[in-house]
């Protein structure tokens, strides 16, 4: 236990983004820029399907009409597309790895560096991984398990050859490319990402978790993700990003759709944290993503959970479409800034169904130089009766030099629905940092010790590993913020 | 007597009356007002009227509402009537000096400005730029910015008429003033009157605006009051709108708040077709305190909008804003409020609720509280709620023998009376209260304190 803590202080003392290493694995690369050759390169590549080309360049040309969305609380430096590698593969023998063994040991150790099991032996936390790096999934474990569940878990791209019939039905039915900018820019050339069935009544006995890495240089990384859960079924998926540093900033625009059917209950949990820039505000991961679940069915629920600690510039707002009567909606968010970052994150929740409810909570902690935006939406529509929810929007502020900023919006068109909203801003009172201090606890683990007790309500919603992992890299997120 | 008539397409009609009749406008107004105009024009030009596109005007579409053909007093028409026999808006026992604007110009052509004891001055803001340019000159357009605002750039480049309040130095006006807008005509017509009161360090003075209207035909006003408030000043401003369904408002309050300086605004909405109140408040000196109440009921389908925005700029200030509204019918409703805490806006205090009952299902309401804030040492919270009157409430009084028609009146009586109770005169409080449950009863259905009976 002394242990523990002793190397939770120190990685809390030397602080800064522990995940930065770059991994020297030969990539092989499309050339830079983007236009529809690039597009038709990426299907050709990816040995797509004639539909998948389609939608392709539909999104492509679509995405062409479209002017770089300018609504947010951020300040985002113009973005050359022409700047940017769409496609980089690690290198790897044959078409894919069929064991362990194929995977390419320099791959496998970059994984392990960031402790994420590949190696299904040592697996003993019971966690199926979808691991991407750059543009593909590199290895999907425990597949062979799940499968035996009817579970399908394997890489995007891999869903697309072996169950076109489902990605065809399902794929842009949540998001569709003419959602935004950025669902549009990722739709026309997304790489891969991760693929998720579960049949009717199948509880998934473990954790699904998918593990992004931008590894190469000047690439995008456009993941997809589709979870359909049918009837009775139940989930919970995982989300985890790291990048190395570098001093350019590199764009990631993802899409995931959750579709739920009858039933059906989906806890998404991420935890985010793409290389967040140096202190002063250079390089880091632009994080633009359009994440939203549809609860088609009846007394479906939907959980997100995320704690995002990373990017320079978050742009992300975890939706619930709640069209099933009774179907329930989630948020829960812990949004850490510090330096330079900027965010602007939140959710909406559409209630269309009778008798939806959701529920937000978001705790927004600003430190350093940073924004940090909560913005949301809640529309109750006419026929939603006894609509229910509740949204809590705390901000705290660690710096006079930081903002936090509250933007909901909640729209109400009946009279049996009950809307609540609350929010507060403040910082961490002098007098709970004293109490802190008096009992010989220094200031800096003081904060740590409030932000985590402050971030509670939303971490112990995490699976325990996350929860564990969060902790430390809200801590980590915060070094050097006291001052 | 001149009479305009708006021709089609909104902005461009605008432009073609401004400049078709740019002799008439710029006629008896002097240089230094005619120059901030032709400024103002060219702003307006820019941005034209707002539309949903704005997200400020999220839920209000004044383009549509403005585009229509309506006449445009560029000079005063007369009417003439017996004010205390036609109009009794007075509150009883409430001591009051009654000022009368008639479609935005200052009713009592004769006697256009009046200089009270102490130095106070009250009347015409046409009469007042004239004869105190010094005056008007320092206040007049320097806290309703143009520069971002199409309608208020609107106003501006047609300022023509309103109400002037200059209070010295130190003067505290014990009675109320009481502003009384009249809107009458036989056709349809636009206003745009412009305000502006001016209040010397340590004066105090409270004022209680009533807008109406005695004729049918379908208004528009588009009115901008500017208020400074000076050092340890201490200003109560309380309004109630209560103009005919026909009939479409947009009021733009700007005030520009001293150190120390206290500013109460109660603005209470009981009838108006369109209604959309902007409140805009500049705390520039430490330690002021701004409350901004609103209460609004609406029925029918009727439209209110209230937008507030709170510019904490100093340091130790505090503001508060409740706005509670009870939307009936097929009204819809909307509130937007905005607080920016600025960069060393330290130990700052900013609160906002918003609370809305829904008592049918096509009614429809929108809020989007907002804070923005970027000092650190500062308590701010916001809340808001869209729901409907308490069950377990009603069932409590119910079993105590209160009919369910009663019971629910008395539920939305104590929910209007957190606003009404933030109201500073008494015996205007009082009548207000008064008021807000024969409007809830139903039996105000419009101009209940006016004599005409015209509805």
């Amino acid at each position: 236990m002394e242990k523990d803590q002793d190397k939770i202080l120190k990685e809390v003392t030397q602080g800064e983004y522990k995940y930065g290493f770059v991994t020297d694995i030969e990539n092989e690369a499309i050339p830079k820029g983007l236009n529809e050759d690039v597009v038709r390169l990426i299907s050709q590549k990816k040995n797509e399907p004639e539909f998948m080309l389609e939608f392709r360049l539909k999104a492509f040309r679509y995405w062409q009409t479209l002017k770089m969305p300018e609504w947010a609380h951020l300040i985002i430096p113009k973005i050359n597309y022409q700047d940017i590698i769409f496609y980089s593969v690690p290198k790897q023998k044959a078409s894919g790895p069929k064991s362990m063994d194929d995977v390419d040991p320099e791959l496998k150790a970059t994984f392990d560096k960031l402790g994420i099991p590949l190696d299904e032996q040592k697996m003993l936390s019971g966690i199926a991984v979808d691991a991407v790096m750059d543009s593909v999934s590199v290895k999907t474990t425990f597949k062979e398990n799940l499968a035996e569940l009817g579970i399908i878990f394997c890489s995007f791209s891999e869903a697309v050859q072996e169950h076109p019939d489902l990605i065809k039905k399902y794929m842009g039915s949540v998001v569709p490319y003419t959602d935004n900018y950025f669902a549009a820019l990722n739709s026309a050339v997304f790489s891969d990402g991760s693929f998720c069935y579960i049949p009717k009544g199948v509880r998934c006995p473990m954790e699904l978790s998918t593990y992004f890495r931008i590894n190469a240089a000047n690439t995008g990384q456009f993941e997809r993700t589709l979870i359909i859960a049918e009837d009775d079924s139940y989930v919970s998926y995982l989300e985890g990003c790291t990048a190395p540093q570098r001093d350019e900033n590199q764009l990631h625009a993802a899409i995931v759709e959750i579709i739920l059917n009858k039933n059906v209950e989906v806890k998404y949990s991420t935890v985010q944290n793409w290389y967040p820039g140096d202190k002063n505000g250079k390089g880091g991961i632009y994080n633009f993503v359009t994440k939203r679940a549809k609860c088609a069915g009846e007394n479906s629920k939907i959980s997100w959970t995320q704690v995002e600690t990373g990017s320079a510039i978050t742009w992300k707002y975890p939706s619930c479409l709640l069209l099933g009567d009774n179907s329930v909606g989630e948020f829960y968010s812990v949004a850490v800034t510090n330096n330079h970052q900027q965010a602007d994150t939140g959710t909406k929740m559409i209630h269309i169904g009778k008798n939806t409810k959701s529920l937000i909570i978001s705790k927004g902690i600003s430190a350093g130089f940073s924004q940090n935006s909560y913005r949301g939406l809640v529309k109750v529509v006419k026929n939603a009766t006894n609509a229910r929810n509740f949204s809590q929007c705390d901000s705290l502020l660690l710096g006079d030099k930081c903002g936090a900023h509250t933007f909901p919006y909640i729209e109400v068109d009946n009279k049996d629905s009950i809307v609540e909203h609350e929010a507060t801003t403040s910082k961490i009172g002098e007098d709970q940092i004293f109490y802190c201090n008096q009992r010989g606890i220094k200031t800096e683990d003081a904060i740590g010790l409030i932000v985590n007790g402050y971030a509670k309500e939303v971490l112990n919603k995490l699976p325990m590993e996350f929860a564990v992992e969060a902790q430390k890299l809200l801590q980590i997120s915060l070094e050097g913020s006291v001052g | 007597m001149s009479l305009e008539t708006i021709k089609t397409d909104t902005k461009e009609r605008f432009v073609e009356l401004y400049r078709e009749n740019h002799n008439l406008i710029k006629n008896d107004s002097p240089d230094y007002i005619n120059e901030i105009r032709e400024k103002a024009f060219e702003q307006f030009k820019k941005f034209g009227i707002p539309d949903k596109t704005n997200e400020d005007y999220k839920y209000t579409d004044l383009n549509k509402e403005f585009d229509n053909t309506y006449k445009m007093y560029l000079s005063p028409k007369n009417i003439k009537f017996q004010v205390d026999d036609i109009f009794k808006c007075d509150v009883p026992n409430l001591n009051t000096k009654v000022i009368l604007l008639l479609n935005g110009w200052y009713y009592d052509r004769e006697n256009l400005i009046q200089e009270l004891p102490g130095g106070v001055i009250i009347g015409s803001f046409q009469k007042a730029a004239e004869l105190y340019p010094d005056l008007v000159k320092k206040h007049f357009a320097k806290y309703a910015g143009f520069e971002n605002e199409g309608l208020v750039a609107l106003n501006t480049a047609f300022v023509k008429d309103g109400i002037f309040l200059y209070v010295p130095k130190g003067v505290v006006i014990e009675k109320p003033i009481q502003i009384i807008n009249i809107l009458m005509d036989d056709e349809e017509g636009l206003t745009q009157h412009r305000n502006l009161f001016i209040l010397e360090e340590n004066s105090q003075a409270s004022i209680v605006v009533c807008d109406h209207t005695l004729s049918m035909p379908n208004f528009v006003t588009n009115s901008v009051s500017e208020f400074y408030i000076g050092k340890n000043a201490q200003f109560d401003f309380s309004r109630m709108q209560n103009e005919h369904n026909g009939s479409k408002q947009v009021s733009h309050l700007y005030f520009h708040q001293e150190r120390d300086s206290r500013v109460s605004a109660n603005n209470i909405s009981l009838h108006g077709g369109l209604i959309r109140n902007n409140v805009n408040v500049l705390l520039n000196g430490e330690g002021c305190e701004n409350n901004t109440y609103g209460l609004y009921l609406t029925d029918k389908g009727q439209h209110i909008d209230n937008y507030v925005f709170i510019d904490h700029a100093n340091p130790n200030c505090t503001s508060n804003q409740l706005f509670k509204g009870v939307l009936d019918d097929f009204a819809t409703g909307a509130f937007n409020g905005k607080v920016l805490v600025r960069k060393d806006a330290q130990k700052t205090l900013a609160y906002q609720t918003n609370n809305n009952i829904l008592l049918t299902d096509d009614a429809d309401f929108n809020t989007k509280p907002q804070l923005e804030i970027y000092a650190d040492d500062v308590k701010c919270s916001h809340g808001a709620t869209v729901g409907q009157l308490d069950e377990d409430a009603l069932f409590y009084l119910r079993s105590r023998g209160i009919n369910k028609k009663e019971a629910k009146l008395l539920l939305m009586d104590a929910f209007a009376h957190d606003v009404i109770q933030k109201i500073q005169v008494p015996a205007l409080q009082e009548r207000i209260q008064d008021l807000v449950d024969k409007r809830l009863r139903g039996e105000l259905s419009r101009c209940n304190n006016c004599q005409m009976h015209c509805c």
